[in-house]
């Protein structure tokens, strides 16, 4: 078996169908290599290791008798702690659940499954994923592979830390407000936000209904295309997701980026954003012009109001969302209550880290009686208000380019002391949740102290085939996601 | 001093549909296994989600139609946040301000309008159950109820008494078990019943500032008394100059009085706000129309069709009516009458005596069965000549002052005359040759 590090998706899949070594010593590899590496970057709650190599065994049972592989048989990939799967711990990082067991499956962990992909742990995030650095993660701090000091961003820096670590080959995630994208780029590796409705949320815990949105952190944009086509679609147990049918994405991966018009938001390169950030995204938007790309300027003037219009739709929905952590059926429940309201109280009191309790305690305010209209519903026009300036962009041009964050990975601890300075951090990746389209972040460059730096690309509803063609082009071109951290 | 009661109801009434209201799990609850029918949906289970039931949305706006509602063209689900834990999701999905129907009307028999506010759909929260286990006070929760389609109907405060809203609530009773949607059962719970009510003064024109929920009540005879019981408490307290308070009370049926539960100070903020798992719904004209085209005949037409069709009198349709399945049973015995003998026809009429009087079990007789009964009772003992004249010449003689009277023209005793003779024959008797052969004797 040789070295992970050096494997991708497509060359694992043709391995293990020309018998170069067995899905079992694939996944004894990974589960070997989450052994050893994981303990640096403690990017995993719960490793799955005896279901992960009976699945493993059923794959190679299928090779040995000839059948043909699916299209994930015998991958091992790690999902956010936020997806319920059968019979293994679910946390959503947060203590409420610290011992829940799901009964059930997430509709995106049963296609996955169903196309033979190997679950092999849930990785850490921040709790119910509140915030932007996976330091809100009530059980473990997860480090930077390209730099332990840092954050791996947030919410999902577990999976993205994982991806760039080459603890399975992708992780499955959720993007609330920029929770795929922000630790992707800080990671170095390739998120994929989709569009609202574009894959069930059914068994994923949520955080803001409206905003939530099922992703993946990928190695390249080849392996995103892969696995949309394989978890998008109506889902008759959400009834929030699109019946539009499900393209072939792979066909969108030939087509270059020639002819596209990119449009550069100016209201997303003002002040504040760091030089070297800066300069890689005036490399890749050069990139991409030398791509046959067309590059052009737009406006989206509401970007600034998106960040309120953001967290009060978000937080007035996890204030009810996270009502059913009360102690009575499943989760913490304190032992010593005595009465009803005592056993909610303290049950809650305990169970809850700081931030969720802060975005608990502001939702049900937003939500009372005689703020709603002041808070909720000003949100809800605001919110229409970004969708329109979306609209507007898209009528001229294709896709947006932007920056993913506008600084690299911070330091662990730097900005936790400060919630506003955490909420400000998502100020370019918040902005497209509100209005539902797509994004797909790619990494475009180091700093000085190689750390990665990343763009992502905004394209109108269900636009993912013109993301992945644009995506695959600049991939092609460039080797910024093939980098991969020393973590010996 | 007179005041003026001032009326209003919420009734809430639990679907029959197969499925509950959000996920596919049996809707019956009443007598089963506790937590035999739930699943993750209903058990607000992280990460669970709704997905609306389209029968229980349909039969809604079918309610509402007949409630002579307005079907909201868009309608949407909201979320009511509370605490409590029969309620898994900490919020009950609901509809706030976008009910699928408002603003309809139905009229009582004295003519007098009662306007209907809203008809919406909801989801009813699971049962808890109190009982002592191993010496300890303990409260389980059965999650069978949990999500299952709730209908709410909500009026305007337009009844006057007691006697107006039993009238509305049995009326919209038989009327959806006419639609066939639930069984409004009061002691099984698939119908619930909370009348408001507070006083006028006189010459006061706007409504009170106040109003007096009552709550657990169980019976539409319940409900009169507790309605006659608030009415006479509030009237007393208004009598001696005293204000009342807005508050919610229960009914006592040991006690028959009502008892204070709740003021207003503690009622919930319950933070309505859309319920973003559910998209928004519409309802064209055509998708309305096709509702409407579902509906049933209903109590009032059926009743003016069996009067108008089979010339029956306003107390025999009432009687019909009183359920479908009654007036269903009549139709099908109209049918086989007249069939199972040509000859031996009985008139509509006759056949709803019949079924009226004889208080047929139409659950166990066939209406085939029932005519049958009826023909056989019209078919007469006929005696002989001889037999016919020994009978009466034998009841005139053991009632010979009966006859005495008769040929005094008391001719009110040969009544009781054919009374005796029917007794020796029985009750197949032919009265009418009785009665000639009596007149024969005696005149």
């Amino acid at each position: 078996m040789k070295d992970l590090s050096d494997l991708t998706l497509k060359k694992a899949r043709a391995g293990l169908e020309n018998k170069d070594f067995s899905a079992k010593e694939l996944v004894s590899a990974t589960l070997e290599r989450i052994q050893k590496l994981d303990p640096k970057i403690s990017a995993f709650l719960t490793v799955c290791a005896e279901s992960a190599l009976k699945q493993a065994a059923a794959a190679d049972e299928m090779i040995a008798r000839g059948k043909k592989l699916q299209a994930l048989g015998g991958i091992p990939f790690s999902a956010k702690d936020v997806f319920s799967t059968r019979g293994i711990k679910t946390t959503a990082a947060s203590k409420i659940l610290e011992n829940y067991i799901p009964v059930y499956d997430a509709t995106a962990i049963k296609r996955l499954g169903a196309a033979g992909g190997i679950l092999i742990g849930k990785t850490n995030h921040d709790a119910f994923g509140f915030g932007s650095s996976t330091e809100n993660s009530d059980f473990q701090v997860t480090h930077n592979p390209w730099n332990r000091d840092k954050v791996p961003g947030g919410s999902s820096g577990g999976s993205a830390a994982a991806v760039a670590s080459s603890l399975g080959f992708f992780s499955l995630a959720e993007d609330t407000g920029g929770s795929i994208r922000q630790p992707a780029c800080f990671c170095g590796v390739t998120g994929l936000k989709v569009t609202y409705g574009r894959v069930s949320r059914y068994g994923v815990i949520a955080y803001g209904s409206s905003l939530d949105t099922i992703g993946l952190i990928t190695q390249s944009v080849e392996d995103a295309a892969l696995l949309l086509g394989i978890i998008a679609g109506q889902d008759p147990l959400d009834a929030t997701t699109l019946p539009d049918p499900v393209p072939d994405y792979s066909q969108s991966l030939k087509q270059g980026a020639s002819e596209l018009k990119i449009g550069l938001p100016q209201e997303y390169f003002i002040t504040g954003i760091d030089p070297e950030v800066k300069q890689s995204l005036d490399e890749a938007v050069k990139k991409f012009e030398e791509l046959g790309a067309k590059i052009e300027s737009v406006s989206l003037p509401h970007t600034p109001d998106a960040i309120p219009a953001y967290y009060l739709s978000g937080i007035s929905e996890v204030s009810a969302n996270l009502a059913r952590y009360d102690g009575i059926r499943f989760g913490h429940s304190s032992s010593e209550a005595r009465k009803l309201e005592d056993l909610y109280l303290e049950s809650r009191a305990q169970g809850f880290g700081p931030e969720v309790k802060r975005r608990i305690m502001l939702g049900t305010y937003a939500l009372s009686a005689g703020y709603y209209d002041a808070f909720y519903k000003k949100a809800q026009q605001v919110r229409h208000l970004i969708k329109q300036d979306f609209d507007r962009a898209f009528q001229k041009i294709d896709l947006l380019l932007a920056p993913v964050s506008p600084f690299p990975p911070f330091g662990i601890g730097e900005k936790a002391e400060d919630p506003l300075q955490m909420w400000l951090a998502d100020i370019f990746t918040v902005t497209i949740n509100p209005a539902g389209v797509p994004g797909l972040a790619l990494p475009c460059g180091f700093t000085k102290n190689n750390l990665p730096i990343g763009l992502q690309l905004i394209g109108p509803q269900l636009s993912e085939p013109t993301l992945f063609r644009a995506g695959q082009a600049f991939q092609v071109a460039t080797d910024w996601h093939q980098k991969k951290p020393n973590l010996e | 001093m007179e005041f003026k009661p001032v009326i209003g109801l919420e009734i809430h009434i639990e679907l029959k549909t197969n499925s509950k209201m959000f996920c596919g799990c049996s809707a019956r609850h009443f007598g089963e296994e506790p937590n035999t029918h739930c699943c993750p949906v209903c058990l607000g289970l992280p990460g669970a989600l709704p997905f609306p039931n389209k029968k229980a949305i349909e039969w809604t706006i079918r309610l509402g139609l007949v409630l002579n509602c307005q079907v909201s063209e868009e309608s949407k689900f909201d979320r009511k946040n509370y605490f409590y834990p029969d309620l898994p999701k900490g919020y009950q999905i609901s509809q706030y301000d976008q009910p699928f129907c408002r603003e309809g009307k139905v009229t009582l028999k004295d003519g007098r309008e009662i306007r209907l506010r809203r008809v919406h759909l909801e989801e009813d929260t699971g049962k808890l159950v109190h009982l002592r286990i191993d010496g300890q006070d303990a409260s389980l929760v059965d999650f069978n109820r949990s999500g299952v389609p709730l209908v709410e109907v909500v009026t305007e405060p337009d009844f006057q008494n007691s006697e107006e809203v039993d009238e509305f609530l049995k009326s919209l009773q038989r009327t959806v078990r006419y639609l066939d949607v639930s069984d409004a059962d009061m002691e099984k719970g698939s119908m619930r019943l909370e009348p408001n009510i507070s006083l006028q003064l006189p010459g006061q024109n706007e409504l009170p500032d106040y109003k007096v929920e009552v709550k657990n009540i169980n019976s539409f005879r319940f409900v009169r008394k507790a309605i006659e019981y608030e009415i006479a408490r509030q009237t007393g307290v208004l009598q001696k100059g005293e204000k009342l308070i807005q508050e919610t009370r229960g009914w006592s049926e040991s006690e028959n009085k009502t008892f204070s539960q709740r003021e207003k100070e503690e009622a919930h903020d319950y933070r309505y706000f859309p319920e973003p798992d559910i998209p928004p719904l519409s309802f064209g004209p055509e998708e309305v129309e096709e509702i409407r085209q579902q509906i049933p005949e209903l109590p009032e037409a059926k009743r003016q069709r069996f009067q108008r069709e089979f010339k029956l009198s306003p107390y025999q349709t009432d009687r019909l009516i009183e359920t479908k399945e009654l007036a269903d049973y009549y139709e099908a015995a109209l049918g086989v009458n007249g069939q199972i003998d040509g000859k031996k026809y009985s008139s509509p009429s006759e056949v709803a005596n019949w079924l009226i009087n004889r208080k047929i079990d139409i659950k166990t007789i066939s209406p085939e069965r029932m005519i049958k009964d009826l023909i056989a009772s019209k078919e007469v003992t006929r005696l002989g000549e001889g037999e016919m004249s020994r009978i009466v010449n034998e009841v005139l003689a053991e009632n010979a002052q009966a006859a005495e009277d008769y040929k005094k023209g008391k001719t009110a005793v040969l009544g009781f005359l054919i009374g005796q003779v029917v007794k020796k024959i029985g009750p197949q008797a032919d009265r009418q040759e009785i009665t000639r052969k009596l007149q024969e004797k005696l005149g």
